[in-house]
């Protein structure tokens, strides 16, 4: 395959960025646009619910780049202009203002949207955390209210939960799970996060439903669970969960399912790809489907989409991996751990805040966590799922 | 080449570990980033570009002029 002449790439975020970078340092030299819906230059997410929400870092801090390293690129920034429609055949990309944009290949890396409760658009006061926008209103609204309510018990209500205590706010956290991120980590870490979010000061409302928010002329006043009982509040944060952000691409004929689903080489038509959160791919050393969410694999899975648009014809077979921090405690989990494991602990001591554990499931060891253990939990991820990942390096490739 | 790591954007993913044995560490305690060489023999360089793409917390720079 010779190499395309030109690449548009829709969304200049972390998995968007991460790929044209990977295509210059790989030799690129043709064109290289991006499109992205928001007025920003590329920047990082997780600091969102982290150090930019409590105010330790401002947002120049948060930029993925520099300006230089920016300017190396030689890419254009088509900011502030959502895309509405691809054309598959034609790789062209229709804005927002009618604009078409086209590229010899579309790089599709439009990330998530944040899922939101019936009526809570009419509400002011009702927060949600995607982008640097959502999180300067945020911090803006916690530093002006006294009592938050989260509604969502996974790994962002439960970070936004600890920021906002940090900050020295009322907060409650409420959700449907039975514990702390149940679906993420499982019932025992989950339990023992509970337990650090208890001993913070949070209020826990877990294992129900949140049916209604209640507001008066027209600001949200707080939060009705099923239970009946009533949480006030002066603002809320709805942290739900995301779905894939493919509206924009119905219509396309491409295949849409939880996500853009790819083949195993990231492909989702002659010339398209798909990469980050928005994408589904064939996992072929797990034999099935999988849609990460989560940092590493933005990165990760970009260097294989460059490589494959340069005709390298790779899988892409992750070990996957996130890390939240809340508290003192920094969790970094590999592999897949789901409730369905069974835990045990495998180095360190849980009274002293410190151990890795392993998930099992069917004899089989699925994932490796660390609390406040990133380099041991490393160290066994590479004896344990060593053999999940058989993608060559790039560098050594 | 020559590496520069930001201690307090790493988040001690260890991916850069993983991709450059020779030139990356991590701390026993915390898990952040050790670095072994800034400035690295040409072998290495490749390496070190590939971990400084993938870092997740963007915690890696170089700079490339001699
Ligand atoms: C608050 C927060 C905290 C997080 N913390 C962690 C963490 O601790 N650890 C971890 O591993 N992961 C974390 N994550 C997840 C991580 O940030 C994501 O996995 C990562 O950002 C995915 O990158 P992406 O480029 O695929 O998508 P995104 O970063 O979501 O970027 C998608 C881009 O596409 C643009 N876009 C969307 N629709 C359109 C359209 N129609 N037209 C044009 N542009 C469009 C968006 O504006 C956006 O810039 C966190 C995420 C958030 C929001
Ligand atoms: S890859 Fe980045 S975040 Fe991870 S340990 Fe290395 S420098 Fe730190």
């Amino acid at each position: 395959m010779t190499s395309p002449g030109s690449i548009l790439i829709v969304g200049a975020s972390a998995a968007g960025l991460s790929t044209a970078e990977a295509l210059r340092r790989h030799g690129y030299q043709g064109r290289l646009t991006f499109l992205d819906a928001e007025p920003h230059l590329p920047y990082d997410r997780p600091p969102l619910s982290k150090q930019l929400l409590s105010g330790a870092w401002e947002p120049p801090r948060v930029q993925l780049r520099g300006q230089a390293q920016l300017d190396a690129l030689h890419a254009e920034f088509v900011l502030g202009e959502p895309a509405v429609a691809l054309d598959p055949a034609e790789r062209a990309v229709t804005t927002v203002s009618g604009r078409v944009l086209r590229g010899d290949v579309v790089v599709i890396a439009t990330g998530l949207t944040p899922l939101r409760l019936p009526g809570q658009d009419h509400l002011e006061g009702v927060h949600v955390l995607r982008a640097l926008d959502d999180a300067l209103a945020l911090r803006h609204a916690l530093s002006a209210g006294t009592r938050l309510v989260v509604v969502g018990e996974g790994v962002l209500g439960a970070e936004i939960a600890a920021t906002a205590r940090t900050l020295n706010l009322e907060v409650t956290l409420a959700g449907m799970g039975g514990t702390l991120l149940n679906d993420q980590l499982g019932q025992v870490i989950g339990a023992m996060l509970a337990e650090k979010h208890a001993e913070r000061g949070v209020r826990l409302r877990l294992g129900v439903a949140i049916e209604e928010l209640t507001g008066a002329a027209g600001r949200v006043t707080g939060v009705r669970p099923a239970s009946g009982e009533f949480l006030p509040a002066d603002m809320v944060v709805v942290a739900i969960g995301s779905r894939p952000a493919t509206g924009w691409l119905e219509g396309s004929g491409l295949p849409l399912g939880d996500g853009v689903e790819c083949d195993s080489r990231c492909r989702a038509a002659e010339g398209v790809y798909a990469v980050g959160d928005v994408a589904s791919f064939q996992h072929e050393g797990l034999g099935r489907r999988l849609r990460l969410e989560n940092r590493t694999n933005a990165t990760e899975q970009a260097q294989v989409v460059a490589a494959n648009i340069l005709g390298a014809d790779r899988p892409y077979t992750p070990i996957p991996y996130f890390w939240t921090d809340q508290y003192d405690v920094k969790i970094q989990a590999h592999g897949l751990p789901s409730a369905a494991a069974k835990v045990t602990i495998a180095d360190g001591d849980v009274a002293q805040g410190r151990f890795t554990a392993l998930y099992q499931e069917g004899g089989q060891v699925t994932a490796v966590l660390g609390w406040n253990m990133p380099k041991q939990a490393r160290l066994l991820r590479q004896q344990v799922l060593g053999a999940w990942q058989d993608t060559p390096r790039l560098a050594t490739a | 080449m020559k590496i520069t790591v930001d201690e307090a954007k790493c988040c001690g993913a260890g991916q850069c570990v993983l991709i450059a044995p020779e030139v990356f560490d991590q701390r026993d305690d915390d898990g952040i980033v050790v670095l072994l060489q800034p400035e690295p023999d040409e072998a290495q360089h490749a390496a070190v570009r590939e971990a400084a793409a993938v870092c997740p917390a963007a915690a890696i720079d170089l700079s490339e002029h001699p």
